[in-house]
């Protein structure tokens, strides 16, 4: 997977640190899940939140797949690149 | 790492909700007296969380209709309908739910949720797009985990951001299936089926509406949210239960796809399983006849809606943005939603405790349920005790701790 520039990462993060439950350090390694602590509901609704504010488009089949933060930018750059 | 570790915040939540004195999960109704009675705990109690609209539990006909299948054709019928062979019972119910909805097809399955499951996860193959609503029941979003297409969400009862999604996948020739529910079970709202119509038509997609919630409750015949609307032309597939309106357990769903009925042999949530035994056919069956030839059922449904709602409205809680059989109060947090739950109960009031994440955007509700069978006196007794201990935590009255919710 491509790795997402650099000002995709800072956006992605910025969308999510209201998301996370918790006072981690956000980085790319981190796990939505075991760090961040964002439930399937909160990753449902960081889903819809990354779609509208990157107008792309992330099918719930892909969510599975995208654990780290990392996951989620590559994720976001690769959705917006193919329009 | 142990087997159920993972559950360790699941179960904080529910110990959490426990502490209270009572597992608002695990409610034990020990009598059942009536539609809207039962006694908990040696109280006796008004229910109003038991999705049971016309009430039509005891409804005399469909009792002896069943007491009278179970002595003739036995308890059950040990098998699935594909595999072991249906019944006589299931396809004349069959019949008379397509007739009901005038519908070319039906399929009967054991329950409402085996019926989103297998529908919606049959409908759509690999090529194929599943777009549902943000706010869809668990039996919708575990369908598409089960269906093998490509799931998109679009946000809730919002036709205009549908619009966007399907414009987005511009004119491949692939099979869209949207699915709506016609009233939504945790807040009550209707979906806009008109517009989600609309947006259906403009880019050839299927429709596909859950009825569960408003069958029987919404229209001018019983059929749901599709015929309030006028809008059933453009449904392509209309699913729901028997287990709320009709008073028993059961789903179905109806179609004029003139294939339809290849789907009781691709349909793995139908193909496998038992099928529904005897005495639920014969009651689903009596009491779709008791809804057909008693349309003031409704009205009096809406009547007590109109009390319940008004009342709770009146009185400063903040509710679900429509009026429906389904009126859910907003408690600030789930702390508060579990102590006034249980004041309630222990007033002889049974409603239901509805917690993140079953509920969508992270509120706390008291849901309750409205009866085409509750009295108007039972119905000033919930409002009232409700009202009283709401005000005691401050959840109305003084000095709102209610932030805008949902």
């Amino acid at each position: 997977m491509e790795v997402a520039e650099s000002g995709t990462f800072e956006r992605v993060v910025e969308v999510l640190r209201p998301f996370r439950k918790n006072e981690a350090p956000i980085e790319r390694g981190s796990d939505l899940a075991d760090d961040l602590r964002l439930d399937s509901l909160a990753v449902m609704d960081l889903m819809m939140e990354l779609e509208e504010r990157f107008d792309i488009t992330i099918p719930l089949n892909a969510v599975p797949e995208i654990r780290t933060v990392g996951d989620l930018a590559d994720f976001v750059a690769k959705q917006k690149a193919e329009g | 790492m142990g087997l159920f570790d993972r559950f360790k915040g699941l179960k904080a939540a529910h110990s959490a909700a426990k502490s209270c004195g009572d597992d608002p999960f695990a409610i034990r109704m020990d009598e059942v007296l009536s539609p809207t009675e039962a006694m908990i705990e040696g109280r006796h109690t008004i229910l109003a969380g038991t999705n049971n609209y016309l009430g039509l539990t005891f409804e005399q006909s469909c009792v002896d209709a069943s007491a009278e299948a179970v002595r003739t054709h036995g308890t059950g019928t040990t098998g699935s309908r594909v595999a072991n062979g249906s019944y006589a019972g299931h396809k004349a119910l069959e019949d008379s739910v397509a007739e009901f909805f005038g519908r070319k097809h039906a399929m009967v399955f054991t329950t409402g949720y085996q019926a989103n499951l297998g529908i919606i996860a049959t409908l759509a193959g690999p090529q194929d797009y599943l777009i549902i609503d943000s706010d869809s029941h668990a039996s919708i979003y575990d369908a598409t985990r089960l269906s093998s297409a490509t799931v998109l969400r679009f946000k809730h009862n919002d036709p205009d951001d549908l619009d966007r999604r399907l414009s987005k996948l511009g004119n491949e020739a692939v099979n869209k299936v949207i699915v709506v529910e016609g009233i939504y079970s945790m807040r009550g709202d209707i979906a806009p089926l008109a517009e989600f119509a609309a947006v259906k038509r403009k880019h050839g997609a299927y429709l596909v509406v859950d009825e569960a919630h408003s069958m029987g409750v919404m229209g001018d015949t019983g059929r749901g949210a599709a015929e309030f609307y006028g809008v059933e032309g453009d449904v392509d597939f209309v699913v729901g239960t028997f287990s709320k309106s009709l008073g028993a357990i059961g789903g179905y769903c109806v179609s004029d796809h003139p294939e339809f009925d290849i789907l009781r042999v691709a349909c793995r949530p139908y193909m496998f399983t038992a099928s529904l035994p005897p005495s639920i056919v014969a009651s689903v069956a009596a009491s779709l006849e008791v809804m057909k030839a008693r349309p003031a059922l409704r009205d009096d449904l809406w009547a007590n809606v109109n009390q319940l709602y008004g009342t709770l409205q009146r009185r400063g809680f903040v509710l679900g943005p429509h009026k429906s059989p389904v009126v859910a109060v907003h408690l600030p947090d789930p702390a508060t939603a579990i102590q006034v739950w249980h004041e309630l109960l222990l007033a002889g009031v049974y409603v239901n405790l509805t917690l993140p994440p079953a509920t969508p955007n992270n509120v706390a509700l008291l849901r309750c349920s409205v009866c085409a069978a509750h009295t108007s006196e039972q119905l000033a007794i919930v409002a009232d005790r409700l009202t009283e201990i709401a005000e005691r935590h401050g959840v109305i009255g003084g000095t709102m701790r209610m932030a805008a919710a949902g």
